[in-house]
């Protein structure tokens, strides 16, 4: 068994329970440090795209884990980010200022939807971004002169000191961009979730009636949660663009929205571990299943070269599972065990048992 | 007569786009839950039906494969009910959102495995015939899907409104605990409708594959199906249609008169502005909690 | 002038007439409670309070301003703070984290500096939690202070919902049925905390309950009332005795 003492309060507000917690992160992040000397140049690429999906992930829990939106429409802000990022390169700004405006400015357009999705609860703010998602499809072709239409836009390295930064030509210091991306806005998040601001996310996402009563303008809120959720996904699309090369109107599908959902979901809701946990889910399932691919096409027949719709039907899969035996993802899992050693042998089911009510509807008639 | 022709032609795919539209409202209806995989259902109804009737596969006569791919769906519906969504009860709305995404993925891939990526086409006794109108050429298929759909509209219309059953499914829907205690069970009354919820899907399916073709992908066409439920008023029946059409009729329209591309961009421009200005929908609905 | 003053507010839903024509006042420093039977309008009359609803008719002023001209969100600001019937806690976070929503209002800090987590930021969250530790202690709630809300029994979220309005350093508060759904023992307490409530920390409640062991024993004054009427108004032995509250709970003799 463990405990915690607590004795005064900077040990509640600082990010890590106590020494034993935080050893345990700085032991994972001097392990991340270590990756370009450990891993050959393919995975350290994976590495990159897993830390990539995890920015995008952040980015998404603001808004749903946090604040309790669901959007089926984040790719069209991966998509803003990414093209922002390399028109204004394009234009002649260095990468150092580009990047961040990159950001900004999909906050700004983040915004700019949120105001009239304000109104709208639940499923229809869903489907509103959803549509939002189809439709950046369309709006990256007719805005033809800026994005490249369907021949979309190819992007070299950029440089940042004079330094080449390539994804291709110097993939440890892509990685190193990435991960100080990553490390910035991990600290970012766990700061805002242990300040007031954070708090009033999690109230607008669990009751706002009440949260209103505590003088959290819901309005307000919602709309700060959209530009900064908006901002770090932007910075994500940034990274995939470069990330990936190349890139036109079909990268950032409304397949890229739902994936990054599910993502989310499956890493466990609500939580930062589960944006990372989600991202090696996403990151490292089509090298598994191309790894066991021989043992994959055994099963379902056919020799599986490429079976259309696979990653998708495995994800799906994986997802239900979460859903209908974790629903809190796997950090809620990981959670459980922690709880398991810590109370040992004290540990009961009941402890993480949820109430489950009948639902009683909120429509008037 | 050109316009006429495209508003006939717009009508009968903005029929399956209602019909699809239809089986989300009704599950909305009755449990509260979104079921995204409404288009796949839709999908998967088709495929069952192409797997008995056509000569490749089963070789079934036509109306004797509809009464057991029918049967199938319905039990599809129930069975996802009863396996997946009611471990559910009690959880957000957005769960089952994400779970029945999740479940439309699966869906596509399993289709893919047993009946392959090929775009195909249903095999049945009305292919290849029309009707000539004044001046205008009518496949049967298009009067058939038209006539089926409303047939169907107006069925349920009155199984909701004028039924006990009908009533017991709304009152189960508006609160469960209630229902309950009336004596309604409301587990069952959840699961009926799912599998009512599975034959809708299966005949707009089935009308869908025989005016055109299917293929795994088709089952995609849920979210334009979705966005014309939102358009229509979530949670009416008529609207539903009503909004099915408007999208059928919009897309023709629109890759005419305004470019090609802007087929594919209407409907949701035309979900946004619906959802920006009149958020319940054209035939709306009050929301608000009570505290 | 009095604290909380409603002057002829008139709601109405639809044809449904929820709050009549109703004018009270409650002074500084009073426990006042209004009854009534189901349907009332009591509840009504902390919704209009907290501006969830917009009057048809009248004024609502508190501490010398127009409630009427408040958002919702800013209600808070000017010192009421309120429970729910249905508590309406935030199910999916710490006890702590509840109470530190609380003090939400007394927040001078921005995004930027947040973000930053500046030591203007540390400061300010170290003043809340001292804030919110006294609560904690006050209402007894030590053992279930890093809970989650979720796991919690249902007398306990009473209570934390009491606390949490008390962490907003309110003027004025607003308990809607406090004591429904509690033990025999659990309401002994409730009333001796609303007691020191108003004796120790000096803050007026106003509230809604049924429970009229608990009203008489805590309130100086009390507002019946039915069918969004007032039906009486006074100390509690009056009300009690009053031929129209009889009436209105048990009906006409006939």
């Amino acid at each position: 068994m463990r405990f915690v003492f607590k004795t005064n309060y900077i040990q509640d507000i600082r990010p890590w329970k106590d020494g034993y917690q935080l050893s345990l992160y700085l032991f994972l992040l001097a392990l991340v440090f270590s990756a370009p000397w450990l891993l050959d140049d393919f995975f350290l690429g994976e590495l990159t795209n897993v830390l990539i999906w995890a920015i995008a992930g952040l980015g998404l829990m603001i808004l749903t884990g946090h604040t309790g939106q669901v959007s089926l429409g984040h790719a069209a802000f991966l998509a803003f980010g990414c093209y922002a990022n390399v028109a204004l390169i394009e234009a002649g700004v260095p990468f150092l200022l580009a990047f961040p405006l990159s950001g900004i400015l999909t906050g700004i357009a983040g915004v700019t939807v949120a105001i009239p999705a304000l109104r709208l609860h639940g499923i229809y703010l869903a489907i509103f971004t959803l549509a939002l998602s189809i439709l950046m499809d369309d709006i990256i072709v007719l805005a033809e002169p800026i994005t490249g239409g369907v021949t979309g836009k190819f992007v070299g390295g950029v440089e940042i000191f004079g330094k080449l930064v390539d994804r291709w030509a110097t993939p440890v210091e892509f990685f190193w961009l990435v991960l100080g991306v990553t490390l910035l806005v991990t600290i970012g998040y766990i700061n805002l979730l242990r300040a007031p601001l954070g708090r009033s996310f999690i109230a607008v996402r669990d009751s706002e009636v009440s949260a209103q009563a505590m003088g959290v303008d819901i309005a307000r809120t919602k709309m700060i949660s959209f530009a900064l959720s908006c901002s770090v996904t932007g910075w994500a699309g940034a990274l995939m663009g470069l990330y990936a090369g190349a890139f036109n109107n079909e990268t950032f599908s409304v397949l890229i929205s739902i994936q990054l959902l599910m993502m989310i979901v499956i890493g466990g809701l609500g939580s930062i571990h589960g944006a990372f946990l989600g991202a090696i889910v996403v990151g490292f399932l089509p090298q598994f299943l191309s790894i066991s691919k021989e043992y994959v096409g055994a099963i379902f027949g056919g020799n599986a070269v490429a079976i259309p719709g696979l990653e998708f039907g495995i994800f799906g899969m994986i997802l239900i599972a979460f859903i209908l035996f974790e629903p809190l993802g796997m950090y809620g899992r990981w959670l459980k065990i922690r709880t398991w050693f810590e109370l040992f042998p004290f540990y009961r089911k009941e402890m993480f048992k949820r109430q489950k009510s009948y639902l009683k509807t909120e429509r008037l008639r | 007569m050109d316009n006429a022709q495209l508003l006939i032609s717009g009508l009968a795919n903005g029929c399956v786009y209602g019909l699809i539209a239809l089986g989300f409202v009704l599950i909305y209806k009755a449990t509260e839950a979104v079921n995204f995989a409404q288009g796949d259902f839709m999908m998967l109804g088709a495929f069952v039906t192409i797997g008995l009737t056509n000569t490749e596969y089963m070789g079934l006569p036509f109306w004797m494969a509809l009464p057991i791919s029918l049967s199938i769906m319905a039990a599809v519906g129930y069975l996802v009910d009863r396996l997946i969504i009611r471990r559910l009860f009690g959880e957000s709305q957005s769960a089952v959102v994400i779970l029945t995404i999740a479940m439309g993925f699966v869906i596509r891939f399993v289709a893919g495995l047993i009946w392959g990526h090929e775009p195909q086409t249903l095999q049945n006794p009305l292919a290849g015939k029309d009707i000539r109108f004044g001046g205008l050429v009518l496949g049967l298929e298009d009067v058939a899907v038209i006539v089926v759909t409303l047939l169907l509209t107006i069925g349920l219309y009155l199984f909701f409104s004028r039924t006990k059953l009908g009533l017991a499914m709304q009152a189960a829907s508006q609160n469960q605990l209630a229902a309950y205690y009336m004596g309604i069970p409301v587990k069952q009354v959840q699961g009926v409708i799912w599998a009512l919820a599975g034959v809708v899907a299966c005949i707009a399916g089935i009308l869908f594959a025989a005016k055109g073709s299917v293929d795994p992908t088709t089952g995609l066409l849920g979210i334009k199906a979705f966005a014309a439920a939102v358009i229509g008023g979530f949670g009416s029946l008529p609207g539903a249609l009503a909004g099915g059409l408007i999208v059928g009729v919009i897309e023709p329209f629109a890759s005419r008169y305004i470019a090609a591309g802007y087929s594919q961009v209407a409907p949701y421009a035309l979900l946004l502005a619906v959802l920006i200005f009149r958020p319940n929908g054209l035939f709306s609905q009050v929301r608000a909690k009570k505290v | 002038m009095s604290l909380l003053e409603f002057e002829s507010v008139t709601l109405k839903f639809g044809g449904l007439t929820a709050v009549d024509n109703l004018s009270f006042e409650v002074e500084e420093g009073e426990v006042f409670a209004i009854v009534g039977p189901n349907g009332a309008g009591k509840s009504t009359v902390f919704n209009l309070i907290s501006r969830f609803y917009d009057p048809f008719a009248g004024s609502i002023r508190f501490d010398g301003h127009d409630l009427l001209r408040v958002k919702p969100s800013g209600v808070a600001s000017y010192g009421v703070a309120r429970t729910f019937q249905n508590i309406e806690l935030f199910e999916h976070a710490t006890v702590l984290q509840n109470l530190l929503v609380g003090r939400h209002r007394h927040r001078r800090t921005n995004l930027v500096s947040e973000i930053l987590f500046l030591p203007s930021v540390r400061q300010q969250e170290i003043k809340n939690r001292e804030k919110v530790e006294e609560i904690i202690d006050f209402l007894d709630l030590q053992a279930f202070r890093d809970k989650m809300i979720s796991g919690l029994p249902y007398g306990v979220r009473k209570v934390v919902e009491v606390a949490r309005a008390l962490a907003t350093d309110p003027k004025l508060l607003l308990l809607d049925e406090p004591a429904s759904g509690l033990s025999v023992e659990e309401t002994t307490d409730m009333r001796w905390w609303i007691d020191d409530i108003r004796k120790q920390m000096g803050i007026t409640v106003l509230m809604v309950e049924h429970d009229m062991g608990l009203v008489s024993g805590v309130s100086d004054r009390v507002l019946a009332m039915a069918d969004g009427a007032k039906l009486a108004l006074g100390p509690p032995e009056h009300v009690q005795s009053h031929p129209a509250v009889i009436e209105a709970y048990l009906g006409k003799a006939s």
